[in-house]
């Protein structure tokens, strides 16, 4: 007997093992920042289902950038749902991997997105540059810490915040476009994505304030170092909103539609609600909402269908090959 | 007659039909997909994406700085693996296992430990800092991850060739009158070359695809600080798989003809 057959054999075990032991798995695909949230939300969400009685479920999750997780589902990887950072990003699972109907936003409430984040500033203790708003962020001499938008979800949201802040501020296109560019020119890092600027930032020291979402924020102040940070909210930013959806293609195939179905409801129930709020993104409930009120700041709020038209235009005009970001930097 | 000749050992078909497989499922396959799929772009398309200038500038720093970490180990890979041949002294056998450590260690770990250290705030960066120059998120910093992640390549394969070397011969050579200078151009630096030719290819070759350990110190800013690989993930990011195949065939095609020069000037320095 060869080391060979030993492993095919085991190899073999494995497969007829696997779905066997568990009654039924679920894989949730997903970006950087949700990890601790999902954790937390998949215990939650196994022993409701099974106290329904229904057999138990057991919940795998993945985590990375969110066009790079978009990506391995289209090349393949049998997700049942995925919770990306944004809608542009799934619209992709439509267009390219044709694994979900074009109508994918509808079927849930609040166009699919159960919780929302937003644009905040992350500073150092006793803010030294007095950051305020996004103003004060084109001063020159003041660093600019914000990952690239090009390989960034996170990136794509902050300089749209930006956007819509110079536009209503300073009353247009030409404006706006003056604005981004000044603040991106004290940008001295472009980092890939979120978590590597909050290492640049917070870990290495470099700059004076992080553009980040505000879980993140909030994420890194818990977080070693997080003493020496504060959060500063500018007058205005985006509402970030990451959707969710049911891969139809995958859950078809393996006969998982319900109880994923059941899992992303679940995300809109007060259990679920008050988990989202508990690891800092905003819940859509107003109730629940409320009892969180003191945690989160009063903004005022653009979103992207209504200030931008959807990802469908802003991706294309704004960070596809010659859009904006590009003509930024082909202006140096 | 025909003067076929045939070879001592057997198996020579078995070895190269065996060698064709392997080659063809290894390397071939991946890499006909990659020029097939960039068929799906027109030329014009294909010369548009490859010409543009943040492609020509991303080009020359990717083969720029992977030139010149290959030109540093070569020099300080010679020494190193001069010393380790050479001499006998206590911890020896630790500095042997840590040259390797550089391909044992996840490229991102060391990416992120040299970019905390040289880092313009870091415990090596500030020194940088007070001198009046940068090492992280320049192309310095760039050729120094480099350095890091290629420095196995020449040390590895000078040192067999090295301890090759009778000692006698450079005696010999010193008997005979020569000055150490002339020992070492004469009589070292040919029965070198070539291996030293080949750590350097590869040291390069590894350097031009470099990414894990670049992308955190590289800084990533467009015209300046842009290597290669990160445009093809930019391109991924956009869902355009055919322009990212674009400037992967472009990197291959550059890689090729540089390796084949390489090769032949290794040719000919054997022949001579």
């Amino acid at each position: 007997m060869s080391i060979r057959f030993f492993a095919l054999a085991a190899l073999a075990g494995a497969l007829v093992a696997g779905p066997a032991s568990a009654a039924q798995t679920l894989l949730n695909v997903s970006y950087d920042p949700t990890r601790e949230l999902y954790v937390e939300f998949n215990q939650a969400f196994a022993r409701h289902w099974q106290a329904q009685g229904n057999e138990a479920v057991a919940i795998q999750q993945s985590h990375g950038g969110s066009g790079k997780q978009a990506r391995s589902v289209i090349d393949g990887l049998r997700a049942d749902v995925v919770t990306l950072a944004l809608a542009g990003d799934i619209d992709e699972l439509h267009r390219i991997g044709k694994l979900i109907p074009e109508n994918w936003q509808e079927r849930l409430p609040d166009a699919s997105t159960p919780y929302t984040s937003s644009i905040v500033f992350l500073v150092r203790k006793g803010n030294p540059k007095g950051i305020e708003d996004w103003d004060d962020l084109i001063e020159p001499g003041v660093e600019v810490i914000t990952p690239n938008p090009k390989t960034s979800g996170g990136a794509r949201w902050n300089l749209l915040a930006a956007w819509a802040y110079a536009e209503k501020k300073y009353g247009g296109e030409a404006q706006a476009r003056d604005f981004v560019e000044k603040l991106y020119r004290n940008v001295p890092v472009l980092d890939t994505g979120a978590r590597g600027s909050t290492i640049t930032f917070v870990n290495n020291k470099i700059g004076d304030v992080l553009l980040a979402w505000e879980n993140e924020a909030f994420l890194a102040l818990k977080e070693e170092g997080g003493d020496a940070l504060e959060i500063v909210a500018p007058s205005l930013s985006i509402l970030a909103e990451p959707p969710v959806t049911v891969v139809d293609a995958n859950v078809d195939r393996k006969g998982t539609r319900k109880v994923a179905e059941a899992y992303l409801e679940y995300l809109y129930s007060d259990e679920g609600q008050r988990l989202a709020a508990k690891h800092f993104y905003r819940p859509r409930n107003p109730e629940i909402a409320k009892e969180f009120s003191e945690q989160f700041s009063d903004i005022e709020l653009v979103t992207i269908d209504g200030y931008f038209n959807g990802w469908k235009e802003a991706q294309p005009r704004f960070f596809n090959d010659g859009g904006i970001f590009d003509q930024i930097y082909q202006a140096h | 007659m025909s003067r076929r000749t045939f070879p001592v050992i057997p198996g020579f078909g078995l070895t190269l039909g065996y060698t064709l497989v392997y080659l063809s499922l290894l390397v071939l396959i991946p890499l006909g997909a990659l020029f097939i799929y960039a068929t799906q772009l027109t030329w014009a398309e294909f010369w548009a994406i490859v010409t543009s200038a943040r492609v020509l500038a991303a080009l020359k720093l990717s083969f720029g700085t992977a030139l010149l970490a290959a030109l540093l180990n070569g020099a300080i890979g010679t020494l190193l693996a001069w010393a380790l041949v050479r001499y006998t002294f206590s911890g020896r056998t630790i500095i042997e296992a840590m040259i390797d450590l550089p391909f044992a260690l996840p490229t991102a770990v060391a990416g992120i430990a040299l970019t905390a250290l040289y880092a313009p705030t870091g415990p090596i960066g500030q020194f940088a800092t007070a001198l009046g120059f940068k090492i992280a998120y320049t192309p310095l910093g760039i050729t120094l991850a480099l350095t890091f992640v290629t420095l196995p390549f020449v040390v590895r394969t000078l040192q067999p060739v090295l301890a090759d070397i009778p000692r006698e011969v450079e005696e010999a050579a010193a008997c005979l009158g020569a000055k150490p200078l002339q020992v070492f151009r004469y009589v070292l630096l040919p029965a070198l070359l070539p291996a030293w030719l080949t750590g350097f290819a590869l040291a390069f070759a590894r350097g031009v695809g470099e990414y894990g350990s670049v992308i955190f110190i590289a800084g990533n800013m467009p015209m300046k600080t842009e290597i290669l690989p990160l445009l093809i993930m930019v391109q991924l990011d956009q869902y355009n798989y055919a322009g990212a195949t674009a400037i992967g065939v472009l990197m291959l095609v550059v890689s090729f003809i540089l390796l084949l020069l390489i090769n032949m000037l290794q040719r000919r320095i054997a022949r001579a």
